[in-house]
């Protein structure tokens, strides 16, 4: 028909394809991160403008899911104070492993502008973030890119199906 | 009623208890002891209509005694007429009657004062903290609280 084979798919004849089981779990979880609908700041607003029609992130399989429970990717679009730590901290715990955390523009990655008592510096200080996006407040471009970089991060990821299945941990690798 | 009517009632009423009237661009303030805060509240309230509290809240005028003011902004929704009350309040007794008995609206008002800035009062029925976390330390809005917080090194400037 035309159409390319990726890199690491190789077929034997037709109707047989093979592929390392990693390179399957990675697939699958590249192809459906499910952010969890939960923005702080004017952030949020490019967040869901990236949602909406004219970005369409469902087209790269992202759908924004309403529970913790259901969602893969946990974007922290906004300024985050210390009254909302605790919120945070068991929002992110009750996401089901594996779980991916984006520090969505300046006050979310470093507190931006908001260099005071009652903002915390920085995600980081309290969660393991995969990505940083910066910008005031990124463009959906941006965060496209952020999330297009968790993807790469995603696939470079080694043993996902072994650590799924109890033997061993995951490895990170450079995207 | 004009301000002017208003604020002569008030003195003959209270007449010790108003310290000084100033009107500037229309707006008349009235400052009062905090004594009898109460007593003047529900007197602006049932005599003059003032029948809804626009905003309570507290100034930090450090450096000058007394350091806090509350302020009362009234309103009377019928005659669309405005007042400002203010209750000097001293830094070792910074206490003050609650007026949340005469306007339901006072509650939320001077928990956020008592939050930020440290002023109590007295008779609240709920007094804790309403925006900062329930166990922060200290009273952010104060003149003399660290911005960056009492945990981190100050702000010395831009660097350069």
């Amino acid at each position: 028909m035309g159409v390319e084979q990726p890199a690491e798919l190789k077929t034997l004849g037709s109707g047989f394809v093979t592929t390392s089981l990693d390179k399957l779990v990675n697939w699958s979880r590249a192809s459906s991160m499910w952010p969890l609908t939960f923005g702080l700041a004017c952030c949020a607003i490019e967040m869901m403008a990236t949602g909406a029609a004219r970005f369409d992130l469902d087209r790269m399989g992202i759908l924004f899911r309403a529970s913790p429970r259901q969602a893969d990717v946990l974007i922290i679009a906004g300024t985050v104070t210390k009254k909302m730590v605790p919120v945070i901290e068991t929002v992110y715990e009750q996401m089901p492993e594996p779980r991916y955390v984006i520090a969505m523009g300046a006050c979310a990655s470093s507190g931006g502008i908001f260099d005071t008592y009652s903002t915390v510096q920085g995600v980081d200080e309290f969660l393991p973030v995969d990505v940083y996006i910066p910008g005031c407040p990124p463009r959906p471009e941006g965060l496209l890119y952020g999330l297009m970089k968790l993807q790469d991060k995603i696939r470079a990821e080694r043993n996902t199906f072994g650590a799924a299945i109890g033997v061993g941990d995951v490895v990170q690798n450079r995207a | 009623m004009t301000d002017q009517a208003i604020v002569e009632k008030l003195k003959g009423k209270f007449s010790s208890e108003v310290l000084d009237v100033v009107e500037f661009r229309g707006e008349t303030t009235v400052t009062v002891k905090k004594g009898q805060i109460v007593d003047i509240c529900t007197f602006m309230r049932d005599e003059f209509g003032f029948n809804l509290l626009c905003d309570l809240c507290g100034v930090d005028y450090m450096g000058t005694s007394p350091r806090f003011m509350v302020v009362y902004n009234l309103y009377n929704i019928t005659t669309k007429q405005r007042m400002r009350i203010k209750a000097p309040v001293e830094e070792q007794d910074a206490k003050i009657d609650t007026v949340s008995t005469v306007w339901g609206t006072a509650n939320w008002h001077e928990r956020e004062c008592w939050d930020l800035l440290g002023i109590k009062f007295n008779n609240h029925p709920d007094l804790r903290r309403i925006l900062m976390p329930a166990d922060w330390e200290g009273h952010p809005l104060r003149k003399d609280y660290p911005l960056q917080g009492p945990d981190r090194e100050p702000y010395k400037g831009r660097l350069s």
